[in-house]
């Protein structure tokens, strides 16, 4: 080899400068990709302030439904994956590859638990007619509006587990390609900003927890 | 342009720069604060403080927010333009709310009721 490539990176493409700002584009690029994520949670977000502004006491009855534990341990088992997610970051950063395989594994099971709590949750749900629609029965003060917030609750939940699921994908071929011994210290950005996917799916549900599971807990609603 | 050997070779076998190697114990601090974060936010539904237990909650989803973007997502070590592309995408979620509740609250009285 000869001339000034012959110590390029083979993962550097021509139109950048350094390795540092290749992976700092792609960084950005996900970070763009995520500010239309908030977006599109955003909307769901807002429907949900104006409804539950307008209907207080339907959406608490219906929030009371929800169960905490199982919200609570969903939260816990989340913010596990991000750890261990951070943790595969890390070990690509120090292209520890046994490291980045673990913790890759162990960010695919915790979001599988989280996925298999959530079915839990659901088949509940369908059992106690809590789905909106035609078989929708709901003992309460308002079973209209409280039927808004069961909507919200299988579209937000819905959306949120179906970026998951993409999420835990994403995670299995990254586990393939670390297997393989594709990240280096000096090359490991599809670690990185798959990392920054997981971590924004994280801060989704750490809003949908206390919105959803966490109204008027402190007794019965009374007016 | 840009002499490739030279840039290759700073960085070639090195760590990529824009990555700052956080020290795990940061990780670990984080992961700890969070789980407490949240077992505090379930505690504090169960006691009655009237309009303030919406705010509490969202306060504390937001504390939990930041963590994990400042330090899991590196955001504490990343660029300026990482910085306002981030905080830009909050913002316009800040506007969409803020708006949208303009809206309503200014559609006469008795839309906001404190239940």
């Amino acid at each position: 080899m000869s001339g000034a490539h012959a110590a390029q990176h083979p993962k550097l493409q021509h139109h950048f400068d350094n390795l540092e700002q290749q992976f700092e584009a792609s960084a950005l690029g996900m970070w763009l990709f995520l500010v239309t994520e908030i977006l599109f949670f955003g909307g769901l977000f807002t429907a949900y302030m104006i409804y539950r502004l307008s209907y207080p006491e339907a959406f608490a009855e219906a929030s009371h439904e929800l169960d905490i534990v199982l919200g609570g341990v969903n939260t816990a088992v989340l913010i596990g994956s991000s750890l261990t997610m951070a943790m595969a970051v890390w070990s690509a950063q120090l292209g520890r590859r046994s490291g980045q395989m673990l913790f890759l594994a162990l960010t695919i099971v915790l979001g599988l638990v989280f996925l298999g709590i959530k079915a839990v949750e659901y088949g509940h749900k369908f059992e106690h007619g809590l789905v909106p629609g035609p078989n929708f029965r709901f003992e309460g003060r308002d079973p209209l509006h409280s039927q808004l917030f069961f909507s919200l609750y299988f579209v937000m939940t819905g959306l949120h587990a179906v970026h998951m699921i993409v999420g835990i994908g994403i995670m299995a071929v990254l586990f393939a390609m670390a297997y393989r011994g594709r990240f280096t210290k000096a090359y490991h950005t599809p670690v990185e900003v798959s990392g920054l996917y997981w971590h924004f799916v994280d801060i989704v549900w750490i809003f949908l927890f206390p919105l959803l599971y966490l109204i008027d807990r402190h007794g019965p609603v009374v007016h | 342009m840009t002499d490739h050997a030279i840039a290759a070779g700073a960085n070639g076998g090195e760590m990529q720069g824009a990555t700052h190697l956080v020290p795990l114990r940061v990780y670990f601090t984080i992961f700890a604060v969070l789980m407490a974060l949240t077992a505090i936010t379930v505690t504090v539904s169960y006691f009655d403080l009237g309009p303030f237990n919406t705010v509490v909650a969202i306060v504390i989803a937001v504390t939990k927010m930041m963590l994990v973007v400042l330090y899991f997502m590196h955001v504490r070590y990343s660029s300026r333009l990482t910085w306002a592309v981030v905080a830009g995408g909050f913002f316009w979620l800040a506007l969409l709310l803020f708006m949208t509740l303009a809206d309503y609250i200014t559609r006469g009285p008795g839309w906001l009721r404190y239940g």
